[in-house]
């Protein structure tokens, strides 16, 4: 069914394309907002879990007798008191049975392989007595030699995390595409790089935290504080309780204080803590603090890689070739090889590359296990492409835009098959017209201004540069989303969506695609998410999926339930579907509004209440694009960067409300400066975490995040779904590293090769 | 060994018998049930805990509950004026994009709150260093700067002291 423009007005109603003001704010600015750690069940015992304070140890006894006899201890739980000694969680993506050798248990069993690995979990009446008592659990620790670092984990004589695997190595992937020896034996130029992106990770301000009830009449069990995928973990947390029917579980989200990739994954924890719900028969709340968060919440980002690139002396590209190494951390967390998975599919970026080999070892090293974090995979490639295009450039001598603008994808090349695959899904660009957004690009932000800025004499001392990255983001995928729409005879909206809330303004965003297709006001439509008991299915919020497949779906279910009202009223009104008009009230004519039925008529057979359901399907990836401007001034002295002016340039294919999107963009532009900046997690030899407070993990504030400038353009809708959207969660992230770094190598004359640019490192450089 | 104290949160009196080691954050979330004051580190860098003692804005993780004995503290809940609406800064922050999790912005409020009495008409950059101390993983700041110059303009114009809600 297709609803003509002229029927629904958009900006009447405030639909896709408006910025009403957002659904969820109220109760946050009032300080009533429900984050897991606000929320109380009578009877509620506290969970504290004790965490390895060595990176690689055997032991073998746990000693829990004084801790049990402690004030207040109800319990403690060890891996003997798991069944089975605790199952593996598995991998929910892009994994096989080499990974699946390196999954974790919820407890260390004799074994522990990074500091703050959990060991047991102690539940007290509170968390003050439980921290207390679990300081008396006596465990035996018989210190092993750690492997750190990516090189020497693949190392002949590194030790082995796993003995039985007999390798390190998690997972290797190959992908070659064209003829490469000959690329590389026409070139005019050979440029030959290592690059290092560090680990660091999404960090969301709220920490982890779980509330888990068991109710034995029924023997099911409740979960507050599931985030980001509910339907998903409630089938793992089922599959490992041994629990055959998952409807015994109940996850519910609560209000969430960010997730960015890291928070929603299923931890050790969130077996845990339902675990001891069931054993102690209390209501039991567990809170992570900073130091754990920083411990033992997914790290992400660590890579090494070592690339090659094959040119024309006029700049063609002729060949790329990428071997990187990729430190997964201690374990094969529920992403399996998504992150390397992404940086070797997606290198070939915006460009046309004849021939191209990407190879990654993902391994295991004693640190923090890892995951992803918001651009995952492609914040590092972004890194290494881009650097490698402009020390290309500056050998050849060309100007760094002109050498992109002449390898950039055609306009006409669209589907653009880049011949890789993520996970099973080919990636296939599915839209796009990056030449135009060059020039769109350079027009908005005077980029002629920019270089004469850059060519004028700094300030004392100070040395100006320019950089650009140019990216490509994926959007989706996650084969398909639900949602249920609900009007009554009162006018009121309710949608039910699979999709989840990680803080990014789902209900909002929702709300608009349906009052868009089903024609009420937006005032009138409540959002309901996360909570499976209402929500049959869903697959939840990640890879900037919940506005491409949660949107699409809401939009069909709205359609078709308008479709199902305008069909009752003509019938009731003798009058065609197109000549009427919907309204709170009811169904009357267009230019004779007498001539009208009610809604309480209308639903009168149907108990005053109707409802559509629809599931949208799509296997496929979405491509949104980007370009990121930088200019900097940089103090070689003190190796400080000032970000004069900054800019991102995005096509997101449609845009369903500009505040959000440039809400979206700013926010994952201050993390892309964490990453490109300040945020590193160092460990000494020995792998003792020397970033676990904010201390010394260093997040942007606003003294360090400048205001950005932004271009949102729509040039490109996806074919893919419906509304035309690709999802606008990453590319604020996506190329910081890359634009700022390029920026930092234009100013001091010198090559970037890896991040963060700390102070320190910067001065080294200029050093160097 | 615990202690009795009294204090004054948002105008009410509350009094409690606490362990001299509980943390004022916990002694206002628990005791006294107000938890739109968070905990994002619990070691006095985020800024999510901080609330108004006397007017001074403190953070909650770095006290004891015991230190606030006999002294009035502020709130998040207590800044609205009614259930229907909301104070400039609040409504400010709501139509200007400058929540989106909303973790961070009750110890963003009470900070800016005692910083524009302070400094009633800040510019951006005096309001952006004012800003430094807590820190937001959502929004990049950029419009929760935007926000605070909007609430100043409004608090300047007495009349629209407080904002029904729409
Ligand atoms: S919780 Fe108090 S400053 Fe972070
Ligand atoms: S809005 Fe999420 S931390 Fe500020």
């Amino acid at each position: 069914m297709k609803i003509t423009a002229d029927i629904i007005d958009p900006v009447a109603i405030n639909g896709i394309g408006t910025s009403p003001l957002r659904k969820e704010d109220w109760p946050l600015v009032r300080g009533e907002g429900t984050f897991v750690a606000d929320f109380k069940r009578p009877g509620m015992v506290h969970a504290f879990v004790v965490r390895s304070p060595l990176a690689h140890a055997r032991f073998t006894s746990i000693d829990r007798t004084a801790v049990l006899a402690s004030q207040g201890v109800l319990d403690v739980i060890t891996a003997a008191e798991l069944p089975d000694r605790g199952h593996k969680i598995p991998t929910r993506q892009f994994a096989d049975e080499g990974s699946n050798r390196f999954l974790q248990r919820p407890l260390a069993d004799g074994v522990v392989r990074y500091s703050g690995e959990p060991v047991a979990v102690v539940i007290a009446d509170s968390r003050y007595r439980a921290e207390d008592a679990a300081e008396l659990l006596d465990i035996d620790y018989e210190r092993l030699e750690v492997v750190l670092e990516p090189d020497d984990a693949v190392a002949e004589s590194a030790p082995l995390l796993q003995p039985d695997a007999g390798t390190n190595i998690a997972g290797r992937l190959l992908v070659e595409i064209g003829a490469l020896d000959e690329a590389f034996a026409q070139a005019d130029l050979v440029i030959k790089e290592t690059f290092r992106i560090q680990r660091h990770a999404a960090v969301p301000l709220e920490t982890r935290g779980l509330l888990a009830e068991y109710d034995t009449e029924t023997e099911s069990l409740t979960v507050w504080g599931a985030a980001k995928i509910p339907h998903v973990n409630r089938a793992i947390l089922a599959r490992m309780l041994g629990w055959s029917d998952e409807s015994r579980v109940r996850m519910v989200e609560l209000h969430v204080g960010g997730g960015f990739g890291a928070r929603g994954e299923f931890y050790p924890e969130d077996f845990l803590i339902p675990f001891a719900a069931i054993r102690t028969g209390r209501p039991v709340a567990w809170v992570e603090d900073r130091e754990e968060n920083l411990r033992a919440t997914n790290h992400s980002r660590e890579q090494v890689h070592r690339v090659e690139m094959a040119l024309k002396k006029d700049g063609t590209f002729l060949a790329l070739k990428d071997s990187f190494i990729n430190n997964t951390g201690a374990y094969v967390r529920t992403h399996g090889m998504t992150v390397p998975g992404l940086s070797v599919s997606m290198l070939p970026g915006p460009y046309k590359w004849p021939a191209y080999r990407g190879e990654f070892r993902s391994v295991v090293t004693n640190k923090t296990p890892g995951g992803t974090y918001r651009s995952p995979g492609r914040f590092e490639i972004n890194f290494v492409r881009e650097r490698l295009i402009d020390i290309a450039a500056h050998r050849l001598g060309i100007d760094t835009v002109d050498i992109r603008r002449r390898n950039l994808i055609d306009r006409a090349s669209f589907p653009h098959d880049v011949g890789t695959l993520y996970d099973g899904h080919p990636v296939i660009y599915d839209s796009g017209d990056y030449e135009l957004l060059l020039d769109k690009a350079l027009a908005a932000f005077d980029y002629e201004g920019l270089k004469r800025w850059r060519r004028e004499p700094a300030t004392a001392g100070m040395r100006r540069g320019l950089g650009i990255g140019f990216f490509v983001e994926k959007a989706g995928p996650a084969e398909r989303e639900y949602a249920r729409v609900e009007l009554n005879d009162r006018g009121d909206v309710v949608v039910y969506t699979g999709s989840a809330s990680v803080g990014q303004g789902v209900e909002t965003i929702l709300a608009q695609v349906c009052v868009s297709h089903l024609g009420l006001p937006y005032d009138r439509v409540r959002v309901v998410h996360g909570d499976t008991a209402v929500i049959p299915e869903g697959m939840g919020a990640f890879g900037s999926r919940a506005t491409m497949l949660g949107g699409a779906a809401v939009m069909r279910a709205s359609e078709q339930l308008r479709k199902r009202l305008l069909d009752a009223a003509a019938e009731e009104l003798e009058a065609a579907p197109a000549d009427l008009m919907l309204t709170a009230a009811g169904v009357s004519v267009i230019g004779a509004p007498t001539r009208s039925v009610s809604l309480t008529n209308l639903l009168s057979a149907s108990a005053g209440v109707i409802t559509e359901e629809h599931r949208f399907v799509c296997d496929l990836l979405g491509f949104p694009y980007g370009i990121h401007f930088a200019a900097v001034e940089v103090d070689p002295a003190s190796g400080a960067i000032h970000i004069h002016r900054y800019a991102v340039a995005y096509d997101i294919g449609r845009c369903v409300n500009p505040v959000l999107v440039g809400g979206q963009i700013s926010g994952g532009f201050a993390q892309g400066i964490g990453g490109a900046l300040l945020e590193e997690f160092s460990f000494d030899a020995s792998g003792q975490p020397l970033s676990a407070s904010f201390m010394d993990y260093l997040m942007p504030t606003s003294e360090e995040v400048p205001d950005v400038e932004l271009l949102i353009t729509e040039d490109a809708p996806s074919p893919l779904n419906p509304l035309g959207v690709k999802g606008a969660g990453e590319g604020g992230t996506a190329a910081v590293g890359a634009a700022i770094a390029n920026a930092v190598s234009d100013a001091l004359g010198t090559e970037v090769t890896r991040l963060p640019l700390s102070p320190q490192r910067v001065v080294e450089l200029v050093g160097a | 060994m615990s202690r009795r104290i009294a204090v004054e949160i948002n105008g009410r009196a509350v009094e409690g018998e606490v362990e001299p080691r509980l943390l004022l954050a916990d002694f206002i979330r628990d005791n006294a049930g107000l938890t739109g004051t968070h905990l994002g580190c619990e070691h006095g860098v985020c800024g999510a805990c901080t609330v108004q003692l006397d007017g001074h804005p403190v953070r909650s993780c770095l006290m004891f509950a015991v230190q606030a004995h006999g002294h009035r503290i502020a709130t998040v809940e207590g800044m609205a004026p009614g259930d229907s609406s909301l104070h400039p800064l609040q409504q400010a922050f709501h139509e200007c994009h400058a929540l989106q999790c909303g973790f961070c912005t009750p110890g963003i409020l009470m900070t800016m709150e005692a910083f524009l009495r302070e400094e009633p008409d800040p510019t951006s950059e005096r309001i952006r260093s004012a800003l430094a101390g807590n820190l937001c993983r959502c929004t990049g700041y950029q419009n929760i700067i935007t926000a605070v110059r909007l609430a100043a303009d409004r608090l300047q114009n007495k009349g629209e002291a407080a904002v029904e809600a729409s």
